[in-house]
């Protein structure tokens, strides 16, 4: 049996060893966006990889979401594999067009003449003091979109291994990044390529009482509310998505039908965020064995406060602690 | 509110001056630049003249066939044949094409199928470009496509590829952001594409000199460091020269190229709507139709002796049953496939798509939905 050999790393060291990984890997594969070059990105997610790619692999664009992601489609229609780094993802409104009209229709209105295999990294979410409009999650406007799959890590390990995956996907794939972990902690990564399967959530912690559910930097909170609800004696399954698009209802439907009630933590605003769609999962494959209505613990349908007040938008691990109550005591 | 060109500033001479409207043969078909005298000859003539018929014949049925309720909205490009065939016959055959909806003329010259009408008939099959060919389904949003096209350009100058890109685009996409930002990104990595602009000086009923208050679009060129090129959009021989330099430029590793073609449209942007409410349409058609692509092309063989009437008799002959044919096969074709719905959406699909697909079929079946 061989060993593969790990290296501990931040989420963000995760990205660039798996943007590394893939450079070497696969010929193809364009890195590009605002200083992504010399600067190696304004989170250093894509530093040194110029250096050792060159200015052909690894390019800095003119100051353009829209012409970043519009020439991305049309370099990946074209036969490349191009990552596109958009430098918050608050930032990537005057993209949306783009992925909208062109990459994320191409395969289907040209009947799979031409596709669209590329990549679009966005660091997002609150909770680093970061100025307005940099600190959205508007994950729901693109699970929302036909034709591009959606990911969110909330772990080094994972960030790796999504991010290959994303890159070698035949479709557009929105792989979002969250700012607050980027840093946070370090995971054991295993060197060269793996993958994490798109569509697969993963069961954190195993309990019994209630079934906590999130992704990218809600995770460490649910997981501080679980520890938080043992010491009050209830225990908690914890799920992290991973892969918001299409979201992994089977580990949703077999964590509920053994808890029986549920409690959703997104950071994003909850009219139309992804909290509902998860709650429809639920209805449709557990909701006779609800013991109680399922609660959500979101920001509020208000734009992220400037940071002065952010810690107020946010879900916490005690909001979401008062939740589970909720649920239990129902 | 606007200022009309008349009263603008007396530097926008000089650009007039900077970007003439270069022509070869004028509107009565006199050769008025000889320097490429030496390559026109009789079979691109007559290839020329055969094909912008067949478009304008082409053009005709479609909206008769709209008019009939046999097709949906239509745009038409009648008085544009010479702008998209033109430049569609310098492309070689795996250069790239971005066209909008409005370029059937130039994507069937590229060798695209008349099976594209069917898209005006609600059919996605009329997307899809024949086996080889680089025609990416007409841009619907405006000057979404320029920076796609930028960036397959970018692909093929990656790949060390010769292949050329052209984009096609009105004169109301010069108002978008991507338009300036295609051009940009275009210019900065020296990408192989021509940004080949129709003025056809109305954005639906906005005139240009409403779009925009510089008198050229070919000067927006300056701005990006790029070749900016005015040519009389109903010249053939200028359209399709210009657009050859700028394709061999391309080729060359020498960066884009936009070319401003100021031509004309009779009609209506589409069967939809009526242009009598915003120009005084028989006047304008009237000025304008002295200037046909078609007329214009016909005087100069004429006075060439490239013209024979029974060539043309023999031809238009062909033309009438080529696109009759193309018609009767566009009306026989199957049912659509409701399984085209959801099959292209993923190379695999995901399991909503593949539950609702499912769901969907068995209620059409009669049977339970869940």
């Amino acid at each position: 049996m061989t060993t593969v050999k790990t290296n501990s790393m931040t989420p963000v060291q995760a990205i660039n060893d798996g943007l590394r990984t893939m450079l070497q890997e696969r010929e193809e594969m364009v890195v590009l966006g605002e200083d992504v070059g010399i600067n190696g990105g304004v989170f250093r997610a894509t530093d040194g990889l110029q250096e050792s790619f060159g200015e052909d692999r690894v390019f800095d664009t003119p100051l353009s979401e829209s012409g970043i992601i519009g020439t991305s489609i049309g370099m990946a229609m074209n036969g490349m594999l191009p990552v596109a780094e958009i430098q918050f993802f608050g930032f990537i409104y005057p993209a949306y067009e783009q992925v909208m009209t062109h990459a994320t229709r191409m395969r289907y209105r040209s009947m799979g003449a031409f596709t669209v295999p590329m990549v679009i990294r966005a660091p997002y979410g609150a909770g680093v003091r970061a100025p307005e409009i940099h600190s959205d999650s508007m994950e729901a406007l693109f699970t929302h979109m036909p034709g591009i799959k959606v990911v969110c890590p909330s772990n080094a390990y994972d960030a790796k291994g999504l991010l290959i995956s994303a890159i070698e996907d035949p479709d557009p794939v929105l792989f979002l990044e969250p700012l607050k972990l980027y840093r946070a902690y370090k995971d054991e990564v295993p060197e060269g390529k793996y993958e994490v399967e798109i569509g697969k959530g993963e069961l954190l912690v195993e309990g019994e009482d209630v079934t906590l559910i999130a992704w990218g930097a809600m995770v460490p909170v649910i997981k501080k509310a679980a520890q938080l609800a043992e010491e009050k004696g209830i225990t908690c399954d914890v799920i992290d998505l991973r892969t918001l698009s299409p979201i992994d209802k089977d580990i949703i439907a077999a964590s509920v039908q053994k808890t029986n009630r549920c409690v959703i933590v997104h950071e994003a605003q909850s009219t139309g965020g992804l909290g509902n769609d998860i709650i429809s999962i639920v209805n449709d494959t557990s909701f006779l064995y609800l013991k109680s209505p399922i609660e959500r613990v979101t920001g509020a349908d208000v734009h992220v406060p400037f940071w002065a007040l952010e810690e107020h938008f946010l879900p916490t691990p005690e909001r979401t602690l008062h939740a589970v109550q909720k649920v239990m005591d129902f | 509110m606007h200022t009309p060109i008349e009263n603008r500033n007396t530097h926008q001479q000089d650009i007039t001056e900077q970007f003439p409207m270069k022509q070869i043969i004028d509107s009565e078909g006199n050769l008025v630049d000889d320097t490429y005298r030496n390559e026109i000859n009789i079979e691109d003539c007559r290839k020329f003249y055969r094909q912008m018929l067949c478009m304008r014949t082409f053009d005709q049925k479609a909206i008769n066939l709209q008019r009939q309720g046999r097709i949906g909205t239509y745009p038409g490009f009648n008085g544009q044949e010479a702008a998209q065939v033109g430049s569609a016959l310098a492309l070689r055959e795996d250069d790239w094409m971005f066209p909008t909806y409005r370029d059937h003329a130039a994507s069937i010259t590229f060798g695209g199928s008349y099976a594209i009408i069917s898209t005006w008939k609600g059919r996605v099959e009329g997307n899809r470009p024949p086996e080889g060919r680089n025609i990416v389904p007409p841009s619907v949003p405006i000057a979404t496509q320029l920076p796609l096209a930028t960036g397959a350009a970018m692909a093929s100058r990656y790949r060390e590829s010769s292949q050329a890109v052209i984009a096609y685009f009105g004169d109301g996409a010069t108002s978008e952001g991507d338009f300036h930002e295609g051009m940009n990104f275009a210019s900065v990595f020296k990408a192989p594409v021509v940004f080949f602009n129709q003025n056809n000086r109305y954005a639906i009923s906005v005139p240009v000199w409403k779009q925009m208050n510089s008198e050229t679009i070919a000067q927006k060129a300056v701005a990006y460091g790029m070749p900016g090129v005015r040519v009389d959009g109903n010249d053939i021989f200028a359209v399709h020269h210009e657009t050859m330099k700028a394709l061999e430029r391309a080729r060359n590793g020498e960066g884009p190229t936009l070319i401003e073609a100021v031509t004309w449209r009779y009609g209506a942007h589409t069967t939809a709507d009526d242009p009598t409410k915003y120009r005084d349409n028989e006047t304008e058609n009237r000025k304008n139709l002295l200037n046909d692509p078609l007329s214009r092309l016909e005087a100069f063989m004429k006075s060439e002796g490239y013209w024979d009437a029974q060539w043309a008799e023999d031809f238009e002959k062909d033309i009438k049953s080529e696109i009759d044919e193309a018609v009767k096969e566009m009306e026989s074709m199957p049912e659509p496939d409701v399984n085209d719905i959801y099959d292209h959406m993923f190379e695999s699909p995901t399991w909503p798509i593949e539950e609702q697909k499912k769901a969907y079929m068995e209620y059409l079946k009669g049977g339970s939905e869940k």
